[in-house]
């Protein structure tokens, strides 16, 4: 049986066909869930896409964090299951608690389009085991509001538990702190990460290939199991 | 605020009335014509409706004579679904599938509020698109400012791109392309035209009519409010003697999600097939989706405008029906439908409303309060506005402004001169790298963008499994409109025209979006006159027809109207993307070969007006002929993969285009240049194009050129890290020219323009 990967559409959801096509791309069934779906119908992993769910009123992410889907999301990531956001996905986690910190107004306070060099620093995860330990990839920054940020004592613990997945390299485009990328939760199972893999995974329309391991990753960690 | 509305029994009554029918903007003329279709003076809301939609905006008085050519020389296409008239034109692109494409301006709401005013342009666009049935998939916007150093130019630019990027990006289209220029000329009137494309089965298409007795209107979307009421503040101070009115913004406010709402709540309908007609509300709101509704299907309708859902309750009628609140559609939906059309506006939080119904009257009617406060043809507004044949003088100072040849104006001549002319040329504003204006789009949204800028075209995938996808460019010279508007068109055309095919494509259809200064100006009516006869006779002598388009006038401040600046859009189609050709070169020892013949053409060049401030003498000549065979001899050559890159040649002629080819991917090249190097390099002549042959084709790529009669001649090679240039002059006494510039230093002088400017 073909695994089955679930992307969350919220109002103002914009990459969920992206992430879609990137599923099936790597050999899985996307499924489709809807903001207001309150079953994750036994999905093996779960994907938070880019856009401005709920037109990114109050704050990127605030309030998709209430969605319905996330008052099922939020346990079962909890209790292991695989969960990606990129982007607004990446803001809904920070959103919900699932992953520390938060993301703020780029540096330069404009949005930015650009392809840029990202390092994967933790192979660990059930969306990174693909990759090789620091190996670096180009992929798509898409953001206005993709500057991580965190307190002192909360980096600390995020380097010193590797719980940085991946840094940008060759220059810091947004004045994330540490270069960060990207980020883990403890039990490393729910990931997110500001570029978009799903855009790096077509030379025609995107920067190379580089982006499908995410998808991939996940295919595996699920047969896996 | 009083609540007694002028009704229509009481405008019978009372035919001395006396109403501010001037300040709303009708002439004393056409307001007594009103009283003549009616049989009696105009309440104020059906006022409030003939001034709106028979204002220059909406009723195209002035240019109506002038673009009746557009439909009258089109050359016949079976491509043509849906042309002139409807919300957008539709083109027939092969396997089912058809694309629907327009460009706007929202020039004068961009320098009053630039975040809003170019925002609100792209939400603009986007409805118009999706009111055909299409799902809108990509934008570009053609952009012009006054001097780029100049202060004004630093409000207005930076407001423009970011309303447009956080509108556009918001909605989740791709921004692939478009434009950006400066000229002192747009000094007070920026040009902001919002192009945008959508694709739909032929099936879906939607056309803006109100048929079958006993539908219903349904207004959905956002509530009105009293947003971007002009004229009607007129109305209600006159009526009500209101002061709180005069505080109202003129200008819209936009909100992108609830535009993305609203295109995936339309595309649910139209795929359930909830819809019989569908209009969008852009200028003119309520009273132009009614009536343009109604006198489409022929019909009548009856509308209540107690139920339309307001921001404001103390909305009088005239208020609702000019207020130009954005994200709003209005939908004509069978009695038996609507029960499931509100659940699907239910599900993506989309507020609907019954406001009406399709009656068989043949009369608009509508109450507020209980009582009727409109009564009128429906037709009579929408399609019988006044038609002016507005007098036409052609320009005293033309002759001498033609004149002014740039033959007089000193060149550069030896290496160092021309190295300096080509850095100080890739430098300038106008030709500088675009990134710190298009690294604020978000050009890779949906997955589908082959091509962006700063690509010569857009290129979008329709189809993932047969790789069906569609090419779009747009361009507009103003210096090549002022020098000579039939050829400056013709030559925006061809640009556009070439650009497209350059990237591959099929050139198959045209919108254009015409600028120009007030049409009560001889000298500006003739400009026009003569940019439409340029465009209709460009069209018909290539075999694209104009599917539709807009008209800005009045874009002059005081007596100095703007350049007469024609953008045109051409949409082409890649049976294949997968065959489109880039600009950039990507491998060494690849032949480049030069496309067409170079004469010496300046004026109106880049180069005379960044090394000498100088507009004058003619613009290139046009060859049609040329650019037709050029354009088949690009669009054969990508299909049978003999390309490996492909630039077409115009502002700063190959010069820049040899540079833009380098520094795509930092890969340099060696040329050798035969003739006047200066001329060589910069001239402007049209129908050519640079282009890197795929080793081991060179000679089906010259055999293919010569087939259309198309000269070609190989320049040299790529490789290295510097742009080469040698010179090759048969008279050993002058020397040989020669310099070479490392693509770093290209680099530099191209990217550190707009960061000095706008950080």
């Amino acid at each position: 049986m073909t695994a089955r990967v679930g992307v969350v559409t919220f109002p103002g959801s914009l990459d969920d066909a992206d992430a879609a096509r990137a599923v099936a791309r790597a050999g899985a069934e996307p499924i489709p869930l809807w903001h207001g779906d309150r079953d994750l119908r036994g999905l093996a992993a779960v994907i938070l896409p880019g856009g401005f769910s709920y037109g990114d009123y109050l704050r990127c992410g605030a309030i998709a964090r209430f969605a319905p889907v996330m008052g099922e999301l939020i346990p079962a990531a909890r209790a292991g299951l695989p969960v990606l956001g990129i982007c607004n996905g990446f803001q809904i986690l920070c959103e919900a608690h699932l992953l520390p910190g938060a993301l703020t107004r780029n540096a330069g306070l404009r949005f930015i389009d650009r392809v840029v060099r990202v390092r994967i620093e933790d192979t660990g995860t059930p969306w990174t085991a693909d990759y090789d330990q620091d190996q670096e990839i180009r992929v798509v920054l898409k953001s206005g509001e993709g500057a991580y940020v965190a307190d002192p004592a909360t980096l600390a613990r995020l380097t010193s538990s590797g719980q940085v997945v991946a840094r940008y390299a060759g220059g810091n485009p947004n004045g994330s702190v540490g270069d960060i990328a990207g980020v883990r939760n403890d039990a490393g199972n729910v990931v997110g990460l500001m570029p978009h893999p799903e855009h790096a995974i077509d030379a025609l329309t995107g920067p190379g290939t580089d982006g499908l391991g995410f998808f991939t990753s996940v295919l595996r960690a699920m047969a896996d199991q | 605020m009083s609540g007694a509305a002028d009704t229509v029994t009481r405008a019978a009554a009372t035919p001395g009335q006396p109403q501010p029918y001037a300040e709303l903007g009708l002439t004393s003329a056409e307001y007594e014509r009103i009283g003549e279709l009616l049989g009696r003076r105009p309440t104020d809301a059906e006022l409030a409706i003939y001034s709106v939609m028979w204002s220059e905006h909406c009723s195209y008085k002035s240019s109506k004579v002038h673009l009746r050519r557009f439909a009258e020389s089109a050359p016949p296409s079976a491509a043509l679904l849906a042309g002139i008239g409807q919300n957008a034109g539709v083109v027939d692109i092969g396997q089912g599938y058809a694309v629907t494409f327009k460009v706007e301006s929202h020039n004068h709401p961009s320098y009053v509020e630039p975040f809003q005013g170019a925002a609100t342009g792209v939400g603009g666009i986007v409805r118009d698109i999706l009111a055909m049935g299409a799902r809108p998939i990509a934008v570009m916007d053609s952009l012009r400012f006054g001097p780029a150093d100049a202060p004004d130019t630093r409000r207005v630019l930076p407001g423009v791109v970011s309303g447009i990027s956080f509108y556009g990006n918001c909605l989740g289209l791709p921004n692939i392309g478009g434009e950006l220029a400066f000229d002192p000329c747009y000094r007070g009137n920026p040009l902001v035209n919002a192009l945008c494309v959508g694709v739909m089965r032929h099936q879906d298409l939607k056309l803006a009519a109100a048929r079958g007795t006993g539908n219903k209107v349904i207004l959905f979307g956002s509530r009105t409010g009293p947003d971007g009421i002009g004229g009607a503040s007129v109305l209600a101070s006159a009526t009500f003697g209101g002061s709180d009115s005069a505080k109202r913004p003129s200008v819209q406010v936009g909100d992108p999600f609830m535009e993305k709402l609203l295109i995936e709540c339309c595309l649910e309908l139209y795929a359930a097939d909830l819809v019989t007609g569908i209009q969008d509300l852009g200028a003119a709101g309520v009273a132009c989706a009614t009536t343009e509704l109604a006198a489409g299907g022929g019909a009548g309708m009856d509308v209540d405008l107690d139920v339309v859902p307001l921001r404001d309750p103390a909305l009088g009628p005239a208020e609702i029906l000019m207020s130009e609140s954005q994200e709003r559609m209005m939908a004509v939906v069978e009695p038996g439908n609507v029960g499931a059309f509100l659940e699907v506006c239910a599900r993506w939080g989309v507020l609907a409303t019954v406001i009406g119904e399709v009656t068989e009257s043949g009369r608009l009617r509508m109450t507020w309060r209980g009582e009727q406060v409109v009564d009128i043809p429906p037709a009579s507004a929408a399609d019988e506005g006044p038609v002016y044949q507005r007098p036409i003088q052609r320009p005293a100072g033309q002759d001498a402004l033609q004149a002014d040849d740039p033959a007089a104006l000193p060149r550069p001549a030896g290496g160092p001169e021309l190295r300096g002319t080509l850095l100080s040329l890739l430098a300038s504003p106008g030709l500088a790298d675009k990134s710190w204006v298009t690294e604020q789009y978000d050009r890779h949204v949906r997955g589908n963008t082959v091509l962006a800028m700063p690509e010569d075209a857009g290129v979008i995938r329709i189809d993932e499994q047969t790789g069906l996808g569609v090419a779009l460019a747009t361009d507009g010279n103003g210096r090549f409109g002022l020098l000579d508007p039939y050829a400056g068109a013709q030559l925006a055309l061809a640009e556009a025209y070439r650009n497209v095919a350059a990237t591959g494509a099929v050139p198959l259809a045209v919108t254009n979006c015409l600028n120009f200064g007030s049409p009560e100006d001889p000298g500006v009516m003739w400009q026009f006159s003569e940019a439409v006869r340029g465009l209709a006779d460009g069209c018909a002598a290539l075999g694209v027809p104009v599917t539709g388009g807009n008209v800005s006038f009045y874009n002059q401040t005081d007596e100095a109207p703007i350049h007469p600046t024609p953008v045109v859009g051409v949409l082409g189609v890649h049976a294949d993307v997968t065959t489109r050709v880039p600009i950039g070169l990507a491998a060494v020892g690849v032949p480049i070969v030069l496309l067409g013949r170079t004469a010496a053409e300046f004026g109106g060049s880049a180069w005379a007006q960044v090394a000498h401030g100088h507009c004058g003498g003619r613009p290139p000549e046009v060859d049609l002929a040329a650019e037709r065979a050029l354009a088949a001899v690009l669009t054969q050559a990508a299909a049978e993969g003999l390309l490996e890159a492909a630039h077409d040649l115009s502002e700063g002629g190959l010069a820049l285009a040899l540079a833009e080819c380098c520094l795509d991917q930092g890969i340099g090249c060696q040329v050798t240049l035969p003739g006047d190097l200066f001329t060589q390099l910069f001239s402007e002549s049209a129908a050519r194009a640079v282009v890197a042959v795929r080793p081991g084709s060179e000679r089906a790529f010259a055999a293919l050129a010569a087939r259309h009669g198309v000269p070609a001649s190989e320049l040299g090679v790529t490789g290295g890290d510097s742009l080469v240039v040698t010179g090759r002059t048969e008279e050993a006494s002058t020397g040989q020219a020669s310099f070479d510039i490392p693509v770093d230093e290209l680099a530099a002088a191209h990217r550190g323009t707009l960061p000095s400017l706008f950080e």
